[in-house]
């Protein structure tokens, strides 16, 4: 009798650690899947605008609900809509203004060649060495203002681009400029 | 031959009024204004100095990469510079522009001609027609000689050749085809031996009776290039229209008109075609239409490609009103002048000088949700739902509703009761578009730096790590070699 309730006992305990012990390894769940998801659509470019160290943590206080959907600036308005659509919040979207995108710019005469700016920028858009003028590629720059904040000359500086003829765009018909009717 | 009837389309007033003009030169302007991007595709690179003479046909600018155009001499002169000059764009945004000063005396380079053209390989004939700096004169710009090789991986049955001309005021192809026929056939047999086709048809809308006989005279005796005569309905000319008007078929959405063996040139192409293998001559002029309401003595001129608009305005007697609006191309597609100090370009087929009666210009009111957009629309859109969409600033949303098929041909707008701008939204909506999916592009682009650069600070710092964990335990290694010494 009491024999039968060891070997029973026991016997179920195996199995069921057996059971847990495979779906802990075969059914893992990485981390937060919302997290992820919220990552993926984020900028990925480290700038920590946000205030948080990387796009990861801004991310999981974001899906916390620690954090406002608006804190990611190079995000913009699209990535706001995104993130309203996929946490079902209602989100009043003309009270976010679309920044404009920018690019910093080394103004040469200033430069000193002191490195501190590469050494920052999360997507390696400047080069330059020691006592040389450093240069931003354009075509990296996230416009993040990180080099801005260690330049110690202020010869880093954010621009917004001009149009050329093969970015500029038709603006929205502005029907309120029209000539009014006759009466 | 059976014809089908796309959906929709309009008839605008046609105002061909220069319909009987015959194709005249203009005189040798001061100065010519050559923008190195006058075509589709990467900008042509400038390969003269300034100060150097040139002659007429000289290579100015060559072509950059695949689908690019090169740029040459429309006569012999001297270069005066090349510099950022206004482009003829609504932008009224600059563009690299060479400068040349005729010296008068249009002295040809050597030519060098092709005494038979079928004797060429289809590889040979695309190769001139892409070193003449050949594009696509109905107004698109697109690079020929890309097209023309297009043959190589699909079959193409039939080559159209667009001669509808459905735009309201312009006369220039007609002309063209009143007045070289011949040159025109001859290009079009030079564009079927490139592409291996066995047939062309010659669209032509039917309110150009003169056109169409000569050019039925020219296709005599020719058994692989008909004249197909077809209704007056704007946008004939428009290539998916075209395709489905003679063939029936439709192009698929967001695919080529190859993909069902169709190809369509317009007639200048065909005679620029001619002109380039027969006698090499390069694309140097075009002809254009001058007309309006506002200009006095409107022509069909042979132009030399540079001429500013100014100046040939002033040859057909400037203006008899006030011209409240300047037109390149037709009035229901062209592009907004925002000067007449602007050079006609390849893609120039008018000029058109509106005044306030013909622009009549309306106060925009509310939707009436009529539906006569989307009786008017030959693609078989919903224009209302799109621009509704694209006023709120829902692209995503105006994308649904079928923007990307939509071909600005503007039927809508002309047709709207209420006057709303239509197509204007759907221009917004469209870069709009184009500026998101360059964002992203960006993005991506920045987010792969970002993750190399995370990758490598990591691996430095693995790097440094290990180096110091050798430095120790070499350092208690020589320790302990001490310690046993002693």
């Amino acid at each position: 009798m009491f024999e039968t309730a060891i070997a029973s006992l026991t016997l179920l305990s195996f199995t069921l650690g057996i059971i847990l012990g495979l779906s802990a390894r075969y059914l893992k769940v990485e981390s937060d899947p919302m997290v992820e998801q919220i990552e993926s659509m984020m900028p990925g470019s480290q700038c920590g605008q946000c205030g948080y160290p990387g796009c990861k943590p801004a991310a999981e206080a974001i899906a916390s609900g620690e954090s406002d959907i608006t804190v990611c600036p190079p995000g913009g308005r699209s990535l706001v809509k995104a993130l309203a659509e996929l946490l079902g919040i209602d989100f009043d979207l003309s009270k976010i203004k679309d920044t404009e995108a920018m690019y910093a710019k080394v103004s040469e005469a200033t430069c000193i060649g002191c490195t501190r700016c590469f050494k920052v920028c999360p997507t390696d858009a400047i080069i330059g060495g020691p006592k040389q003028i450093h240069s931003v590629f354009t075509d990296a720059c996230t416009g993040c203002e990180a080099c801005v904040d260690v330049c110690p000359t202020e010869c880093l500086q954010m621009y917004t681009f001009e149009a050329t003829l093969s970015t500029w765009t038709w603006p929205k018909p502005d029907t309120q400029t029209l000539p009014p009717l006759a009466a | 031959m059976k014809l089908f009837r796309f959906k929709g389309g309009i008839h605008p007033d046609s105002h061909k009024e220069t319909g009987n003009k015959s194709i005249i030169p203009l005189p040798m302007p001061a100065r010519l204004y050559l923008p190195v991007q006058q075509h589709i595709g990467a900008p042509a690179k400038p390969n003269v100095s300034i100060g150097q003479h040139v002659m007429k046909g000289e290579l100015l600018a060559g072509s950059q990469g695949a689908i690019s155009a090169p740029i040459h001499a429309p006569t012999s002169g001297t270069i005066v510079d090349i510099t950022d000059y206004t482009a003829p764009h609504p932008s009224g945004l600059p563009v690299r522009t060479i400068i040349l000063e005729p010296d008068g005396k249009d002295e040809w380079i050597k030519l060098t001609g092709v005494e038979d053209p079928f004797s060429l390989d289809a590889e040979e004939i695309a190769a001139r027609v892409g070193a003449a700096g050949i594009v696509g004169l109905g107004g698109a710009t697109f690079p020929s000689a890309v097209k023309l090789n297009l043959g190589k991986d699909n079959k193409i049955y039939t080559l159209i050749i667009n001669g509808s001309e459905c735009e309201p005021y312009l006369t220039c192809d007609d002309q063209l085809m009143q007045q070289q026929a011949e040159s025109i056939v001859d290009g079009i047999e030079i564009m079927l031996h490139a592409l291996h086709t066995p047939k062309a048809l010659i669209a032509i809308e039917d309110n150009k009776p003169a056109a169409i006989s000569a050019m039925q005279k020219a296709c005599e005796n020719n058994d692989k290039v008909n004249v197909v005569v077809v209704p007056t309905l704007y946008p004939m000319g428009s290539e998916k229209q075209m395709i489905k008007t003679l063939t029936g078929m439709d192009v698929p959405a967001g695919q080529l008109s190859t993909s069902i063996g169709v190809l369509v040139h317009n007639v200048g192409t065909a005679n620029a075609v001619h002109r380039a293998i027969r006698f090499g001559e390069p694309l140097i002029s075009r002809v254009v239409t001058i007309g309006g309401g506002a200009i006095k003595d409107p022509q069909n001129i042979d132009v030399p490609l540079g001429t500013l608009v100014s100046d040939l305005i002033d040859y057909c007697g400037g203006y008899k009103s006030k011209a409240e609006r300047i037109l390149m191309g037709g009035p229901m597609m062209g592009q907004l002048l925002p000067t007449t100090s602007v050079p006609v370009v390849k893609g120039s087929s008018g000029i058109i000088a509106l005044t306030t009666k013909e622009i009549a210009q309306h106060q925009t009111m509310p939707c009436i949700r009529c539906g006569s957009c989307i009786s008017a629309c030959p693609c078989g859109l919903l224009p209302l739902e799109m621009a509704n969409r694209a006023r709120k600033g829902d692209i995503e949303g105006a994308v649904e509703f079928g923007l990307m098929d939509c071909i600005s041909c503007g039927s809508c707008s002309y047709v709207c009761p209420s006057f709303i701008p239509l197509v204007q939204y759907f221009s917004f909506a469209k870069g709009s578009l184009a500026i998101q999916k360059k964002e992203k592009a960006h993005q991506e682009e920045t987010r792969k730096l970002a993750a190399l650069r995370t990758e490598r600070k990591e691996r430095e710092q693995k790097e440094k790590e290990a180096a110091a964990a050798k430095r120790k335990a070499e350092r208690e290694a020589k320790r302990k070699e001490k310690e046993a010494a002693l």
